[in-house]
């Protein structure tokens, strides 16, 4: 992983970035025990911190960017992380939708710096967190809170091949379907988020007798209010119903916007 | 007066981000600090007014590499408030989705991490094209333990399946008997990666630490246990606070910890498991620990390798252990009503000790929420580290000085996203 050319000359050059974020999303490249060398000898990665030493050096043909700008200084990084990149591809829930930490955006972030640290005043952060694409020009965008490591293979093997990825925008219910799982909320009255969230796990949360949690964000076109009242009809409140939508997706517009339609 | 600044800017091979400053002296090490600049993600602000039901998924993000540890603190810290219980085999598939997170992170870390320091490579993959079979190794024991967290616990990244009171879903017998197949042929290289890091070329070092783990009487630590030190202390979870505190430096987003009263730093990880419960690791563990020529406790933290080498050995025959005795359970889960109460749980991350503490209201909201994660109770004894262990190596030129600084942190495995939290370094030789 060094960059220093030890493949053919035209192997294109890799640069994976983080921002805001658990490293979950760039862990799941190193989770391909299986393809992981496979995508070395294809690729040459030339940036990698998580995974080597090697220095920042010139442009890269991928970047891979995960993680949600939260602070001035990576607000500006990611305009150098633009320039140096011909293509860049977004990963994970954060990178795409600002993530977990989004949730700073429907409070006071002074008021959360007051509660984690002893002095706030040491504490540099935006009062938001925001995907990369409110910043600059994205590419393609995958979706999951972690991703799913197939669809990153999927979309780095897209990319060797100049071709578009395939990865499915329908969702999570109609993955529930073809993997004919008992519908969670139907049979057992379990309120589930699939008919609104985007495919790409495999309708994990059903398949383990759970409703669906959102952690892909909204599906293409999601008719969230009538969710919500099939979900106040299973008991939800409107202090849960505004909560559910406000997890990992947080601000992707549909749940923000579902969210909001609960505040008080 | 000679002095130099010796700064790594972004540390590399290490969870999230931070970096290094060294100020050189005359030849010796005048100052080093650490200072993490990974963004904070305020996790324990935005746990307040969610339900108690929605911590595990919640703290899994707080980091990708180990959110099984924040998974089982937080649910462990849950069932304190409430008054639960979880035994039998409920409690087992805790301990064995904890092996699986253990056997991924060690293998990764050992691997694609650290062992890049000792064979003289920039990374895993660089290292992979002249040692290719021991890299497919390494990988191949991940993998077993990414299975395990995905039959357990749904995927290895965040899993889902975790809840308060135990999971969504028990895994069937059958599914997990499959597994035992390929746990068997992991366990056997797992012997051989341990006889191989056995045999790197450690620089000569011992440092005095004060040692802090969990200790349980008959179990080598995960999820329960007593606060122990090396010095003596043995307390209670729930005493976390009365004995440690966490205190905000300005150069870093992660806080750092000391043990009150005598404000010495103190280590929890691979490192401080061993020295105080090596009496309890598997006979299969105890031998490879002594072929490996590790010893009774290990006070040289570049062979910390060796020592996540053969946790990892203990993870696999433990997973093996409770594959071969697991019961369907009659339900995945004990109900729980909710009520107002605090409750405090410590668990054992690949990387250390990790403590959680929960308020919570009489409907189950949580009130508040304190997270202490292993990076930010290491992180000053990391900077102890730097100041005594890189002092030998002040006379190698920069490069190779910058080198065994980086390595020098590595060794600690410090997971920068888990403070919320890692590395850059810059050396001051004025």
């Amino acid at each position: 992983m060094s960059g220093q050319g030890h493949r053919t000359p035209s192997a294109p050059r890799l640069a994976v970035w983080k921002f805001a974020s658990c490293d979950g999303c760039q862990l799941s490249l190193l989770d391909c025990e299986d393809e992981l060398l496979a995508v070395a000898q294809a690729l040459d990665i030339a940036y990698f911190p998580e995974a080597t030493r090697a220095p920042i050096r010139g442009n890269y043909d991928l970047s891979l960017v995960e993680g949600s700008v939260t602070t001035p200084h990576d607000a500006e990084r990611i305009q150098d992380v633009r320039r140096r990149s011909r293509a860049l591809i977004t990963i994970g829930a954060c990178a795409t939708s600002g993530g977990i930490q989004a949730l700073r955006n429907f409070a006071d972030v002074r008021d959360y710096a007051s509660i984690v640290y002893a002095r706030p005043d040491y504490i540099h952060t935006l009062a938001t967190s925001t995907p990369i694409s409110d910043h600059v020009k994205v590419d393609f965008e995958l979706r999951g809170c972690p991703i799913d490591k197939v669809q990153l293979i999927e979309v780095i093997s897209s990319f060797l091949a100049r071709r578009k990825p395939t990865t499915p925008s329908h969702s999570v219910c109609l993955q529930c379907k073809l993997k004919g799982n008992v519908c969670v909320m139907v049979a057992r009255g379990t309120p589930c988020l699939g008919p609104v969230t985007h495919a790409g796990c495999g309708a994990l949360c059903p398949s383990y007798d759970r409703g669906c949690y959102g952690c892909f964000g909204p599906a293409e076109t999601p008719n969230a209010p009538s969710l919500s009242a099939q979900l106040a009809a299973l008991g939800m409140d409107e202090d849960a119903l505004r909560r559910v939508y406000r997890t990992f997706n947080a601000q992707a517009e549909a749940f923000r916007e579902e969210s909001e339609r609960h505040d008080e | 007066m000679t002095s130099r600044t010796i700064s790594v800017g972004a540390l590399a091979r290490v969870e999230g981000e931070g970096g290094l400053e060294i100020v050189l002296r005359d030849g010796e090490v005048k100052s080093a600090a650490l200072t993490i600049f990974e963004p904070p993600r305020f996790f324990e602000a935005l746990m307040r007014g969610r339900a108690f039901t929605e911590a595990p998924d919640i703290a899994a993000r707080i980091c990708g590499i180990c959110p099984v540890a924040y998974q089982m603190s937080a649910v462990h810290a849950m069932e304190d408030a409430l008054g639960v219980r979880v035994t039998g085999p409920l409690r087992d598939l805790r301990r064995l989705l904890y092996c699986g997170e253990w056997i991924e992170s060690h293998m990764l870390h050992v691997h694609m991490l650290h062992m890049p320091d000792f064979l003289g490579y920039a990374g895993g993959v660089d290292m992979a094209r002249d040692h290719g079979d021991i890299v497919r190794r390494g990988l191949a024991i991940k993998k077993v333990g990414n299975e395990i967290m995905t039959l357990v616990g749904g995927r290895e990244i965040h899993p889902i399946n975790v809840r308060v009171g135990g999971f969504y879903r028990a895994p069937r017998k059958r599914d997990l008997r499959a597994l035992a197949e390929r746990l068997e042929r992991a366990l056997e290289q797992a012997l051989q990666v341990a006889r191989f890091v056995a045999g790197f070329d450690f620089p000569d070092c011992a440092r005095d630490y004060v040692f802090v783990s969990l200790r349980h009487a008959d179990e080598y630590p995960f999820n329960e246990g007593r606060i122990v030190s090396s010095r003596g202390l043995d307390i209670a979870a729930r005493d976390f606070e009365t004995h440690f505190e966490e205190f905000h430096v300005q150069r870093s987003t992660a806080l750092h910890a000391r043990m009150r009263h005598c404000d010495a730093p103190y280590l929890v990880g691979p490192l401080a498991r061993y020295a105080l419960n090596a009496d309890v690791l598997s006979p299969l563990a105890k031998e490879a620990a002594r072929e490996a020529r590790l010893e009774s406790v290990c006070v040289n933290p570049y062979r910390s390798i060796i020592v996540r080498a053969i946790e990892t050995i203990f993870a696999l025959d433990e997973a093996l252990r409770i594959i071969a005795r697991y019961e369907e359970p009659d339900a995945s889960c004990i109900a729980i009503a909710p009520r107002a109460g605090v409750g405090h749980a410590a668990t054992e991350a690949p990387r250390g000790m990790l403590y959680h503490r929960y308020r919570l209201e009489a409907d189950g909201t949580i009130a508040d929420a304190i997270i202490t994660p292993p990076t930010s109770q290491n992180q000053a004894m990391i900077e102890e580290d730097l100041k005594r262990l890189t002092g030998a190596f002040v006379h190698l030129p920069e490069d190779e000085l910058r080198h065994r600084c980086e390595q020098t942190v590595r060794n600690h495995d410090p997971c920068i996203s888990c403070s919320t939290h890692f590395l850059r370094l810059e050396i001051d030789r004025g």
